[in-house]
């Protein structure tokens, strides 16, 4: 019985330690300000990335049980690539985890170099420059509505969907959401510009950026975590209304 | 002969029961009479019959349409009308008087009897019995009909067949929001909401979630091999549970290390496959998710090949669970 209680306990508290520690170290080269950016990006590649996606890029599937395994890179240019080293969403510990947002476990220059290497393996798509300044965030509201907020959450605080979560967009930089637009991380959907047009997706991300510091018109914004503790205050804020009225009233028939 | 005795047995039989009724008022008094207030007394009728008005006005507000700040203001007046009425009543009609001794317990027949003279005569403020009890059972009557008429926009109660219609058929083309038609290229890794062109797009029946899978990756239920042209699949986008949209589409970079393909209801997070005709994988929904047979015109425009595979929406009577 106390086996099966510990056990329990340390799945419990184990399992978000988990999530967490879900990075590996990285492998650095020796000598590494020596080497010429295309040297380090391929260095860094075979340290890091090349057990689960494989030889230049051709992908793995053969240590899939053990969770060594990834998809190709070849052509996902480096639009993907430098979102997911951005992020902190690789290395990944375990092919099965959901990637989650961490420090970036390589500095702005190795992450340069692994981009650019990456690049140069297929024809991809660049790194997106979007100008949320130009947007409107009245229509990029709108535009999270329909297509981000039935996982994001209207005020992008994120949610839960069955076997993955929503990442809270709270610390997603413009460049970030314009590439996780396109590429559809983990298992987002990929929205084409047929869905949001560049354009509109400066207004999308204009809203992004309002939704992290949002003018809460009412006052306090409970976090924004929706009608329901909104409705618990005004219950709370009901309750002492209605009970201080039934202890006056009630008071007044005893002084009589 | 035997009628006649027994019409003097009845008449005897009324004239007691009346005696029994009058009885109470030849006994001394145990509450003190109480001098009548008619001020008090008219106030109260007219906050009952304001109650009443005001909840009519919300039968009113509710039937014509009218903002929901109406619905709850008119509510909230009759409500608190009633209070204010009942409030009137205990300070200013019922007699009050202070007891000291303990309250003997209510055993006996004749105790029972004297708990409900203290009742009545309490009463003895009142004057107009009646219209007070009228009043009471207006109001009463019409905040209960107030209470009830949201119940009739429940739905449909005695003919159901309506909630099978969907605006659907044969021939109709795909369009988006702004009522552009889809075409099979439009189609792509993300997932689209269309309605029926020319439709009411708010009908529960209108709205669907159209997807492109590998075509060697679907396994359609038997009879349905051609109503995915090129790999994209239509669905009703109302969950079959509580009629939610179903808003979230799981769709892995990585199968196979990811969660499957599916399409997730956020409300409460019942999952549809995609693959092999919106059945539940889990979640709270009774029955697969409506499919929608399509085909594609020769010049490359989506088209409904036909209506749903079975009822749009939540469930109701009358509908089997597949």
């Amino acid at each position: 019985m106390r086996a099966v209680l510990a056990a329990t306990l340390a799945a419990l508290l184990g399992a978000p330690a988990a999530a967490h520690a879900g990075a590996p170290p990285i492998v650095r080269p020796v000598g590494e300000s020596q080497l010429s950016p295309a040297q380090l990006g391929e260095q860094l590649y075979a340290g890091n990335c090349l057990r689960c996606h494989g030889i230049a890029g051709r992908g793995s599937t053969t240590g899939l049980s053990s969770g060594v395994a990834g998809p190709p890179l070849r052509g996902v240019g480096a639009r993907a690539a430098d979102f997911y080293l951005r992020t902190g969403y690789m290395p990944l510990d375990d092919a099965h985890d959901q990637p989650i947002r961490r420090r970036p476990q390589l500095d702005a220059k190795e992450r340069a170099a692994v981009v650019g290497y990456i690049a140069s393996l297929g024809d991809g798509p660049p790194v997106p420059r979007p100008e949320p300044g130009r947007g409107d965030v009245a229509e990029g509201r709108e535009l999270f509505t329909d297509h981000c907020a039935g996982c994001h959450q209207v005020a992008a605080e994120g949610g839960i969907l069955t076997g993955a979560k929503a990442p809270p967009l709270d610390r997603a930089s413009p460049t970030e959401v314009a590439e996780a637009v396109r590429i559809g991380p983990y298992v987002m959907p990929a929205f084409s510009e047929r869905d949001i047009s560049d354009d509109e997706l400066d207004s999308l991300i204009a809203y992004v950026q309002y939704a992290k510091h949002p003018e809460d018109a009412g006052g306090w914004g409970i976090n924004h975590l929706g009608p329901f503790p909104e409705g618990m205050v005004t219950w709370f804020a009901a309750m002492v209304v209605l009970v201080g009225t039934c202890v006056a009233i009630g008071r007044r028939g005893v002084r009589r | 002969m035997r009628f006649l005795r027994r019409l003097v047995g009845l008449f005897v039989a009324a004239r007691t029961v009346r005696e029994l009724a009058r009885r109470p008022d030849e006994e001394p008094r145990i509450v003190e009479p109480g001098e009548p207030d008619p001020r008090a007394e008219a106030a109260v009728i007219v906050l009952l019959l304001l109650a009443a008005a005001a909840a009519v006005l919300f039968v009113v507000a509710y039937a014509l349409e009218w903002s929901t700040q109406v619905l709850g203001g008119a509510l909230g007046a009759s409500l608190a009308l009633v209070a204010a009425a009942l409030l009137v009543v205990g300070a200013r009609l019922v007699v009050t008087e202070e007891l000291a001794e303990e309250y003997p317990r209510t055993g006996t027949p004749e105790e029972q009897d004297a708990v409900a003279r203290i009742v009545r005569e309490s009463g003895s403020r009142f004057t107009r019995k009646r219209l007070l009890g009228a009043a009471a059972a207006t109001a009463g009557g019409a905040l209960g009909a107030a209470l009830v008429t949201p119940a009739l926009s429940l739905g449909p109660a005695l003919d159901t067949s309506q909630l099978n219609e969907t605006p659907w058929r044969r021939g109709l083309r795909l369009v988006d929001r702004d009522g552009r038609p889809y075409t099979a290229q439009d189609i792509e890794d993300a997932f689209y909401t269309a309605f029926p062109e020319g439709a009411d797009p708010k009908a529960i029946g209108s709205p669907i979630v159209l997807v492109r899978l590998d075509p060697g990756e679907l396994r359609l239920p038997r009879g349905r091999e051609r109503w995915a042209p090129d790999g994209i699949v239509a669905y009703s986008k109302i969950c079959t549970h509580a009629g939610c949209a179903v808003a979230l589409y799981r769709n892995p970079k990585f199968e196979p290390a990811q969660p499957d393909r599916a399409l997730v209801c956020p409300c409460h997070y019942s999952t549809f496959d995609v693959a092999t005709g919106g059945t539940v994988l889990f979640g709270p929904a009774g029955r697969p998710l409506p499919q929608l047979p399509l085909m594609v015109d020769a010049g490359g425009d989506m088209r409904a090949a036909g209506g749903f595979s079975g009822p749009v929406g939540p469930s109701w009577w009358g509908v089997r669970s597949s």
